[in-house]
């Protein structure tokens, strides 16, 4: 495991963050230390054509080349997929879409199933991402680095095993299994364990995107509220919320779309009970399985949309973000400079 | 081998880096291109490198045209201000690349690389990587590896931009001693006056995408073409005032200038470094003095600074006093005392603006 | 300063209190339970549940094929963040967001897919299968989808370290003779080989747990197109807790040993040139 105290990130699902952080705090040095050359002032002009002779440039075949072979590699493994989706969705017409759709109710209550589950999912790990990143960010105690290392755990667990810690715990065979019997609570093949097997799989997401930010933006306006008289819900609600409330919806986003997409872990604790247990991916195989393609396509499609809806809100918060750092270091040039 | 860039010019956009720019390096000189940043001086010389296309204007090496050809096969080496070094690579292995890439055989790169080391005089740190070297070491490294390949011109591009004041005299002094060991053609730039002066057969100045002066060190000391220069060499007390009948009115100082025999009046700038005006207790007549009056004094190296205010001039003056003189005059602040200048450079403005 | 902190600012104790409540109640102790449920076997029952030859081509095929979707991700991830950062060219903003569908995505979606292209009527499988290419039920499925499932991780590690190159460094190459590719093989390359190993091992790992795609695509036939992961299923559907604990238990261990590599390999390469 690594220590992510030191700013770099090897386990992070995404590698976003660290890149939404990342370019502009590099950039961030001030006008004066950069060495006088003619490349700050020169426009890039890669892809103009122009003949290029400069030392780090790539000539224009190659750059064309490599340009085009990106392309080709992304059209045959994203781009084509993504429109096959929304092919066969639609490949029996408008109407046979709705239907599979909307006059399923096994694909209602599955859409039903995952509106209750992610949201919830997502609640537990934005509490708890926001209280590890307080106690990691702002404090120093023994154990520090490893507790940093052991929220990356659950990345490294294969979501069918992470069904299958459920499964041991609370199944009927499982530890607590004759105990939930006794008292009538179901937890595997229910509602709570795809809640529990979900935040599970998603449990870093938010605390990996809090943590850093948190130590980037340092305890100092907060040590300086606290000596101003704050209390300790005038310090979260006035200063500490706003310095992170892009990094935490930031978070919640891509949780949310891993918690909606999640398949393995669910599939193991749900008992793939059709209109009961059933959640959106889930319902997508079963579909696949009983040969209705037109069926499984459609609840793959709204899937889709969840998904290209994420990156487009992912883009912009990083975009904000990235203009957020780069005023704040712009600020802070202009203070070091008078 | 010379350089000679002529007629370039080389725009970023709407900014003119270089603006009809010609300069004639000769055979086995040290030229400094000095100038503020901003001026075009690192332009110029990544033109001449080969690491920038200009839009307009010829490159030629002794009587080639090298306008066209490709950085590398200009054999050029180049030494930049953050040295560049390849990190992943040793010492040895730094200097080593250029043969590498040329496909040397085995021992003789062994050969040049450590004919190299002793000559940076880094004997022993052949497998050291940058990260365990000092600045002043990493740009003796990049020297050496600039080097390697027996460059026709040597370009540097603030070599000593990024380390301290002490490694950097050293370095300095290193370098020209070094030159004239090697005598290969070389041009460095810099923004730092004292470096250029110091090493440099022949300094450039620059400034706003134009050659302003190009001389020997003293003669560009003694002789400023332009008010530019004389500005940007520092230490310098500017008068504002007119010429006439030969001579320069500053307020109650006048003082000869032949120059400038023509009755009518024009307005002129008078420039005195701080090392030619005259400090004395009293003034027998002999010429025209400022009153002034003494508000700081700066003991430093070589003399003593003394900052002066003429109150009737509405003028700060700085002046630098030699230490025996200092030890005469027995100044304190608060002193009231005269001002002279020993050496008047008059510029006199163009009534075409 | 952050020791001074405690006293300062409030709330040490109940979020240091609960990150660990919650961390061992949903992690920790499950993951425990697992260890003593498969430690409840004895050795030649846990070693015939994991070692069977069932179970090992399975994991041969787990190893196998995430390592080869690993591999093509080096090459094709170096290929687009390189572009990505270097070039410019009409619908760059979008190419780059199109880069992180595959994190977006829930994998159900991408096994789906997958599962329809490649086959003989398939818009890929209908120019493919006649060649002999099985991109469906078969390892080469496989393989496919596990591509698309880890791609983003090698772009999202390199392209960072690229975009804080040196252009000087390669200036200083070309200065010394040396021509694109030598300047890449010998200068570039070193530099960014160790963000290349580790977004190789990310995706590597990521690719030995997936599940969800893969059951679309491979048929899952034993000792040929199943995957390690559903060996755990299918022996849970057996109703061998037990069994399944065990499988899982090796699953664990080999993601950990990548992780761990990782590890070990970034303090390498760090200590090495910073």
């Amino acid at each position: 495991m690594s220590d992510s105290t030191s700013g770099r990130r090897p386990l992070a699902p995404r590698g976003e963050a660290a890149r939404s952080l990342t370019p502009p705090l590099a950039d961030a040095r001030p006008a004066a230390v950069r060495p006088e050359s003619a490349a700050d002032a020169a426009p890039l002009r890669v892809g103009a054509g122009t003949k290029s002779r400069r030392g780090a440039e790539d000539p224009a075949i190659v750059r064309w080349t490599l340009i085009a072979l990106a392309f080709l590699a992304m059209t045959i493994l994203v781009v084509i997929p993504l429109a096959n989706v929304f092919y066969e969705a639609f490949a029996k017409g408008v109407g046979t879409y709705w239907d599979n759709l909307y006059n399923d109710p096994d694909t209602l209550s599955a859409i039903f199933m995952t509106l209750k589950v992610a949201p919830m999912a997502v609640a537990l790990n934005v509490v708890f991402g926001f209280a590890a990143a307080w106690a990691i960010a702002r404090f120093r105690f023994p154990g520090r680095a490893l507790l940093t290392s052991l929220i990356d755990l659950p990345f490294a667990v294969s979501p069918v095993v992470a069904g299958l810690l459920f499964v041991l715990l609370f199944g009927l065979q499982g530890l607590f299994g004759q105990w939930l019997r006794e008292v009538d609570v179901k937890i595997i093949f229910a509602w709570p364990g795809l809640v529990l097997a979900t935040t599970f799989v998603t449990f870093p997401i938010v605390a990996r995107e809090l943590i850093p930010l948190m130590e980037a933006t340092g305890s100092d306006e907060e040590v300086a509220a606290v000596s101003l008289g704050a209390r300790w819900w005038q310090l979260l609600s006035r200063v500490t919320l706003p310095n992170v409330k892009w990094g935490i919806l930031y978070g919640v986003i891509l949780c949310n779309a891993r918690a909606m997409g999640e398949f393995g872990a669910v599939a193991v604790v749900s008992g793939r009970i059709t209109g009961q247990t059933d959640t959106m991916p889930l319902r997508v195989e079963k579909l696949f399985q009983e040969y209705n393609l037109p069926g499984a396509f459609a609840v793959a499609s709204v899937l889709t949309l969840l998904a290209l809806i994420t990156l487009v809100i992912k883009v912009t918060l990083e975009w904000r973000t990235r203009r957020e750092l780069e005023e704040a270091s712009r600020l802070r040039t202009l203070r070091s400079e008078a | 081998m010379s350089i000679t860039a002529k007629n370039i010019v080389k725009r970023f956009g709407s900014f003119t880096a270089l603006d009809d720019v010609t300069l004639e390096v000769g055979g086995g000189q040290l030229v400094a291109v000095l100038g503020p940043s901003g001026s075009g001086k690192s332009t110029l010389l990544r033109i001449i490198a080969g690491l920038e296309l200009p839009d307009s204007g010829t490159v030629l090496y002794h009587d080639e045209e090298v306008t066209d050809s490709h950085v590398r096969e200009r054999n050029v080496g180049f030494v930049f201000q953050h040295y560049a070094l390849f990190r992943h690579m040793n010492v040895f292995e730094n200097i080593a690349f250029g043969l590498r890439v040329r496909r040397w055989p085995k021992d003789k790169v062994e050969h040049r690389v450590n004919e190299l080391i002793q000559l940076v005089q880094l004997e022993g740190l052949g497998r050291s990587l940058p990260s365990q070297l000092s600045g002043g070491q990493r740009q003796r490294v990049a020297l050496a590896r600039a080097l390697a390949p027996s460059p026709k011109v040597l370009l540097l591009d603030e070599p000593f931009g990024a380390l301290d004041a002490k490694v950097r005299t050293e370095l300095r002094q290193w370098l020209r001693r070094l030159h004239e060991e090697i005598h290969v053609t070389s041009v460095f730039v810099t923004h730092d006056q004292e470096e250029a002066f110091e090493v440099a057969d022949q300094v450039v100045i620059m400034n706003h995408g134009k050659i302003e002066q190009v001389g020997e060190p003293g003669e560009i000391f003694e002789h400023p073409a332009n008010p530019f220069v004389m500005d940007f060499l520092g230490d310098v007390n500017v008068f504002h005032g007119r010429v006439e009948g030969g001579r320069v009115m500053l307020g109650d100082l006048a003082v000869d200038y032949p120059d400038q025999p023509h009755q009518e009046g024009r307005t002129a700038k008078a420039f005195v470094r701080s090392h030619e005006l005259e400090i004395a207790r009293s003034w027998n007549g002999r010429g025209s003095a400022l009153k002034a009056e003494v508000v700081q004094v700066n003991p430093s190296r070589g003399v003593v600074k003394i900052r002066l205010i003429s109150a009737d001039f509405g003028l700060a003056l700085n002046v630098d006093v030699a230490w025996d003189r200092f030890a005469d005059l027995r100044l304190s602040v608060g002193d009231h005392v005269y001002v002279a200048p020993r050496r008047v450079r008059v510029f006199v403005e163009d009534y075409a603006i | 300063m952050l020791d001074v902190n405690r006293r300062i600012l409030p709330g040490f104790g109940l979020s240091l209190g609960y990150t660990l409540l919650y961390m061992n109640l949903l992690v920790l102790i499950p993951i425990t339970v697992l260890a003593v449920k498969a430690s409840q076997l004895s050795w030649p029952e846990f070693s015939e549940a994991v070692f069977n030859e069932r179970a090992i081509a399975a994991y041969q095929l787990t190893m196998g094929a995430s390592f080869l979707a690993a591999l093509v991700n080096l090459v094709i991830g170096l290929l687009i963040a390189w572009v990505l950062v270097r070039y410019r060219f009409p619908g760059k903003q979008i190419f780059d967001a199109l880069v992180d569908l595959p994190f977006a995505l829930p994998t159900a979606v991408a096994g789906l897919v997958y599962s329809s292209l490649y086959v003989k009527k398939g818009w890929l499988g209908q120019f493919l299968v006649p060649l002999g290419f099985q991109g469906s039920y078969s390892r080469t499925a496989v393989v496919l989808v596990l591509i698309f499932v880890s791609f983003p991780f090698v772009v999202r590690t390199v392209q960072p370290v690229i975009e804080d190159l040196d252009a000087d460094v390669e200036e200083a190459a070309a200065c010394l003779g040396a021509n694109r590719l030598q300047t890449f093989t010998r200068v570039i390359l070193p530099t960014i080989l160790s963000a290349l190993i580790t977004g190789f091992a990310l995706a590597f790992a990521r690719a030995i747990g997936e599940y969800g795609s893969v059951v679309f695509v491979s048929g899952n036939m034993p000792y040929k197109t199943e995957i390690a992961p559903v060996l755990v299923v299918s022996n849970l559907e057996a109703f061998q807790y037990k069994q399944a604990a065990a499988v899982a238990v090796a699953l664990l261990v080999l993601s950990f040993s990548a992780l761990l590599a990782i590890n070990v390999l970034e303090r390498w390469s760090r200590r090495r040139y910073v």
